[in-house]
């Protein structure tokens, strides 16, 4: 009965997704725009080394998604499991990091670095466990065969949301820990 | 199959329609529990109390309103998918389906717009109650705290009627319609931008029995920061009903650029689509900022944070940047779809094409373009750096050209065309009325001389209701006055619309027309009182304003009596070519019986040899367009 101009499920999906992160970006924008309004490019002592570190867990984290999703592509579902199970676990690392960070900071959160500080590592890392929390529901789906090469674009939006909590990260590393006036 | 599930819903009774609310309810009461409990764990560990009203209130809201929406319905639609479940499709199919999670569009644009017609006409009856304040000088039922509370709930339930009434109800309803699809392009995620909206409305009635708020609908820093606790209710309502708009304004955006009918190309697109089309990136991208604003707001009061704690450091100018980065696209949100009507309207019963149809498509994405960049004409009297002033000053009277554009539309279509003096043209012609003054009464508060001098006083209350109420809830009547036909299968009463439309239209410009005058004569806005010399004019308006209040009766009763007694409604009563009038009123369940082909221009109306706008494929003939 239908004959309607219907698009492929996947465009319509992935078309959601994209401007989905759109209205993600105004988000992180926002937040990236108060913390030069309000402190300019002052950054008060931050632990380096260990906002290096934590950068790198999640940029490999990111490549291990790329190797989950690569792998239910081709149909390998041990390698999609196997890979899908690392990034879940770089993902706890680099919470456990924020969290690290947080407990030894020597600033409060009442000045102005810290406001800037906590509320950005705080958004972000609340969209890393959202994330975590997804990941971990799609491995379970995973074990129990959900996933094949023709259908996973449950996987495919997560991996792609992965990226984008990769890429805000690689702005908002530099301007939290890097930057200097 | 349908008839199957009537009767199996209807051997319930008709408590069971109530079951999901209830049960939405009672999981997100659990909700909350399980979020308070968290946060007292965590608090605990660290050596502190259990419970603090903000941070542990926060915590436990955001596992309520999963909570609710698991309850409501969506863990049956949704939640089951997550864990490898089976989903349940079925659902009731009588009136019960309007309580129900429901993905259909046709009932999610009823359950808006019943929504908020409710809240529009209690955000109505608080206008009334400020208008019996003003009876005197001094005030005469509230007092000073009172009405501030008063004036801000006001504001907030009308800004939200505002965001959501035309998008979710009349957007829901008929876009899909007109763009000849099934449905819209994530239907469940429809359902899900419903039904965050009863936590909004929950969250500021209960807001009140905590002290309310009293910053207004804008709850400027430092003051939202530092007054009762019923303001952290107001932010996370807010952080809410932004999640709905976002995920609405994102379902709208897919759903027109992917699911348009055979034939249907940008060019014959509806102007009503368009319109929608323009308003759901303002929605989807910048709403954020609302968010953002809220969460500052938040998380100074119970992180610690210094975002507008001048003595930290912070900054409470950088609330209102970040505010109004959202809420001056916003008002955009609110008349785009309304001048969109109105557009619509002129066109059909001026039966004439609408004229410069490609400049009124210019003109609503020049408007979209130029959305974000006039935000700073909001805060010329704040104290913003003076080298800022000019530029907005310049920006803001640029984007009159766009709106300009789709004025000189209106004005060329209703040249020289037969109008037919129906209901909805009557508040079509309105609209357009009135938003010219209110368009006008604008440009005085563009620049920065005069708006130095206005701003603060009545002057901007009358422009802002100008343009609103007078801009779009007249086009909201013409909306629902052409559409009602199409949604009840009944036709609603012309005597009583037009004593509706006479009476709306003398007590609105009656209202707020004096509003100007005592404006410019040192008449406060947001104050609980008045210098005396004032009385005069305040009767005047008072009077107008409870008139204003009455016409509406006539507008409920005239759609209570209609809904249940109103004479058949035929499919096309207004001869009018959209694809939403060639299908049956109301229309079935996916729309159209035999999916259309677009042929033609919507609105060649009296021209010679123009195609028809619409065939219906395979059946042959004009389908059910002349059943």
């Amino acid at each position: 009965m239908t004959v309607h101009a219907e698009p492929r499920r996947e465009t319509v999906n992935r078309l959601g997704l994209w401007l989905f992160f759109c209205s993600e970006f105004f988000l992180f924008a926002a937040l990236f725009a108060a913390r030069f309004y309000l402190a300019g490019p002052y950054h008060a002592k931050v632990n380096q080394p260990l906002g290096l570190a934590i950068t790198l867990v999640l940029l490999v984290s990111g490549f291990t998604a790329y190797r989950a999703e690569a792998g239910i592509r081709r149909g390998d579902r041990s390698a999609f499991l196997r890979n899908l199970l690392v990034t879940i676990l770089l993902g706890l690392v680099f919470l456990a990091g924020v969290g690290v960070e947080w407990a030894t900071a020597e600033f409060a959160p009442s000045s102005i670095f810290g406001t800037a500080f906590f509320t950005m590592t705080g958004v972000h890392a609340s969209h890393v466990l959202s994330g975590v929390v997804a990941f971990a529901l799609a491995y379970r789906l995973g074990l129990r065969g959900h996933f094949s090469a023709e259908r996973h674009w449950g996987v495919e939006a997560l991996v792609k949301y992965w990226y984008l909590i990769d890429v805000v990260w690689v702005f908002f590393f530099p301007v939290l820990y890097l930057v200097r006036a | 199959m349908v008839t199957r599930a009537v009767e199996q819903q209807s051997h319930g009774g008709p408590w069971t329609a109530f079951l999901p609310l209830v049960r939405g309810l009672v999981w997100a009461m659990i909700g909350f529990a399980v979020g308070a409990a968290l946060t007292a764990v965590v608090r605990i560990a660290g050596g502190r109390s259990a419970w603090t009203f903000g941070l542990s209130f926060s915590v436990g809201y955001v596992f309520a309103l999963l909570g609710w929406l698991l309850g409501v319905g969506m863990w049956e639609r949704w939640g089951r998918e997550w864990f490898g479940r089976p989903t349940v499709e079925e659902g009731p199919t009588d009136w019960r389906r309007y309580l129900a999670f429901t993905t259909d569009h046709k009932v999610i644009g009823i359950q808006y717009l019943a929504t908020f017609v409710v809240v529009f006409l209690l955000a109505g009856l608080l206008a009334m109650l400020i208008r019996i304040q003003y009876l005197t000088p001094g005030g005469t039922v509230l007092d000073n705290a009172t009405y501030n509370r008063v004036m801000s709930m006001h504001g907030i339930l009308m800004i939200a009627v505002a965001v959501a009434i035309f998008v979710g109800s009349f957007g829901n309803y008929l876009l899909p319609i007109m763009i000849g699809a099934r449905d819209v392009a994530f239907p469940r995620l429809n359902a899900l931008s419903y039904w965050l909206v009863p936590p909004v409305a929950i969250l500021l009635f209960v807001s009140q029995a905590f002290g309310g708020w009293d910053s207004g609908w804008t709850a400027y820093a430092p003051l939202s920061v530092r007054n009762a606790p019923g303001q952290i209710l107001f932010c996370l309502a807010i952080i809410t009903f932004g999640l709905s708009s976002i995920v609405g304004g994102l379902n709208f955006l897919v759903t027109i650029i992917t699911m348009r009918a055979h034939g249907m190309t940008w060019g014959r697109l509806p102007i009503f689509v368009w319109s929608i089309f323009a308003t759901s990136w303002i929605a989807l991208l910048f709403t954020q900022f609302f968010a953002a604003a809220m969460l500052m707001v938040l998380l100074d009061r119970i992180a610690g944070t210094s975002f507008f704690a001048a003595s930290n450091g912070g900054s409470a100018i950088l609330y209102q940047h970040v505010f109004w980065f959202y809420s001056h696209p916003a008002v955009y949100i609110f008349i785009m779809p309304a001048l969109g009507v109105t557009l619509e309207v002129l066109s059909h019963f001026s039966r004439k094409p609408l004229f410069a149809y490609r400049w009124a498509v210019g003109g609503f994405l020049g408007i979209l373009a130029m959305s974000a960049l006039v935000w700073v004409h909001h805060m010329f009297v704040t104290g913003v750096p003076y080298k800022l002033e000019a530029p907005f000053l310049i920006t803001t009277e640029i984007i009159s050209i766009p709106t300009g554009l789709i004025f000189l539309t209106a004005l060329g279509t209703i040249w020289q065309g037969r109008l037919w003096l129906r209901v909805p043209m009557l508040f079509a012609l309105a609209e357009v009325f009135n938003f010219l003054i209110g368009g006008i009464t604008g440009i005085f508060l563009a620049d920065v001389p005069t708006d130095a001098m206005l701003h603060n006083s009545y002057w901007v209350v009358a422009h802002f209701h100008y343009t609103i109420m007078g801009g779009e809830i007249f086009a909201l009547m013409a909306a629902i006055y052409y559409w009602f036909p199409k949604m009840t299968g009944r036709m609603y009463s012309e005597r009583v619309g037009r004593l509706h439309f006479a009476l709306m239209f003398i007590a609105f410009n009656g209202t707020f027309l004096p509003m100007f005058w005592a404006g410019v004569h040192g008449m406060n806005r947001r104050i609980a009182t008045y210098v005396p010399s004032l009385q005069g004019v305040n009767d005047l308006i008072s009077a107008m304003g409870f008139l204003l209040g009455i016409s509406f009766l006539f507008f409920v009763a005239n759609m209570a009596y209609s809904l249940v007694r109103g004479r058949k409604a035929v499919a096309n009563p207004w001869g009018a070519r959209t694809l939403e009038w060639q299908t049956s009123s109301p229309p079935p369940v996916e729309n159209f019986l035999v999916p259309p082909v677009v042929t033609g221009h919507p609105y060649d109306y009296g021209v010679p040899g123009a195609a028809p706008y619409a065939a219906f494929a395979p059946a042959g003939g004009s389908g059910e367009a002349s059943s």
